[in-house]
């Protein structure tokens, strides 16, 4: 797929740099609701074959924690929080002080929990996003999901599917402390709004 | 023989099997899993289709296994290679869930259900009956099919297997 014109690597490090900065503010809002310092990882970005997506967070079958929320406005796109089940056990007991269920049978203050959690943190992405780069981009209202990686994520690859068999994934990975990774940030914009985001950013589009 | 050996069904992919394999597909979310089986000559095929109509297609090389449209008459064609018949072949299928609610439910976020509708149409299009269906609801489904019964079984993390 030739979604870049020429540049293709200046390219990408700047969208590396738009998860830098959309998930470093994510990261702080995390920190400050659990009160503990969270890390992130440089994030990656890259063309993905659909089939790998969901091997990031476990495989197709893995049971995953996903908040998921379209990103409306000038460049549209999609976007997921995804946690697997013991990190979003340690965040809950963490937010609420409470053991969460053993199994995957959340009760419906766990759930309205997570689900607001990935408000606030896809809330504080987006707009450290469109101040950067001066677009309008506004999440629409998110909603949680806990099933299986691959059916979550494919929820998410409709935009890029009519173009190919790989979408660009912008993936930056939380850290809490030493621990295993906690969660994934995944920001997939649609294959039209990379010009945008370009233009937004003064990267030359030939 | 080939009972034992396990065929895997990628997204937006396509395979046929026989004699006892099992055909399978992981984590179908809005995609649908759709199979046709050959009872006579224990044969099966079994599509992961990722979206309703090769219409809306903008990229270079299509991939006909990810259409509706197009996957339903590749996978005939394969198994008509293997010896097939066409008056044999019955259709079973699962997936086409709407994995996330929202209130204002663009097409693309009702993409589940057209996936569903699209497949039923290609199917009544090309006179395939189908025999069993676990489409629609919010969750995902793992789907094998085992080409030496024809049985159909359906995963899911809520509901544990269904068989068809």
């Amino acid at each position: 797929m030739n979604l870049f014109n020429g540049n293709a690597d200046f390219k990408m490090d700047v969208l590396r740099e738009v998860g830098n900065i959309g998930a470093g503010n994510a990261a702080t809002a995390l920190s400050l609701l659990l009160d503990k310092p969270v890390d992130m990882a440089v994030p990656t970005v890259s063309l993905v074959p659909f089939e790998a997506i969901a091997e990031r967070v476990g495989g197709s079958e893995a049971v995953v924690i996903a908040i998921f929320l379209r990103v409306e406005g000038d460049a549209p796109g999609n976007m997921f929080f995804i946690l697997n089940r013991e990190p979003a056990r340690r965040i809950l007991r963490g937010l609420l002080g409470f053991e969460a269920a053993e199994n995957d049978d959340y009760s419906e203050l766990e759930l309205s929990a997570l689900n607001e959690i990935g408000n606030i943190l896809a809330g504080s992405y987006l707009s450290s996003l469109a101040d950067f780069t001066g677009l309008h981009m506004s999440p629409t209202v998110p909603s949680l999901a806990v099933d299986m990686a691959g059916a979550i994520l494919s929820y998410g690859l409709v935009q890029f599917g009519t173009m190919g068999d790989d979408a660009l994934l912008i993936d930056t990975t939380f850290l809490e402390g030493q621990q295993e990774a906690e969660g994934h940030f995944f920001l997939i914009p649609d294959p039209e709004s990379f010009d945008k985001l370009f233009r937004a950013l003064g990267v030359p589009i030939e | 023989m080939t009972e034992g050996v396990l065929i895997k069904v990628g997204m937006a992919d396509l395979n046929v099997g026989t004699g006892g394999a099992i055909i399978r597909t992981t984590g179908l979310g809005s995609c649908v899993g759709l199979t046709l089986y050959d009872a006579q000559l224990k044969l099966g095929g079994m599509a992961h289709i990722m979206l309703p109509s090769s219409e809306i297609a903008r990229e270079g090389q299509l991939n006909i296994a990810k259409y509706a449209d197009t996957a339903v008459p590749e996978l005939i064609e394969q198994l008509k290679r293997k010896g097939a018949s066409i008056g044999r072949l019955v259709a079973k299928m699962a997936g086409g869930a709407q994995m996330f609610a929202f209130a204002n439910g663009s097409d693309s976020m009702r993409i589940g259900p057209r996936n569903v509708e699209a497949t039923k149409l290609a199917l009544t299009q090309l006179g395939i009956p189908l025999i069993g269906e676990d489409t629609g609801g919010n969750y995902g489904r793992t789907v094998e099919l085992d080409s030496g019964t024809g049985v159909f079984s359906i995963r899911s993390v809520q509901h544990g297997i269904k068989e068809i």
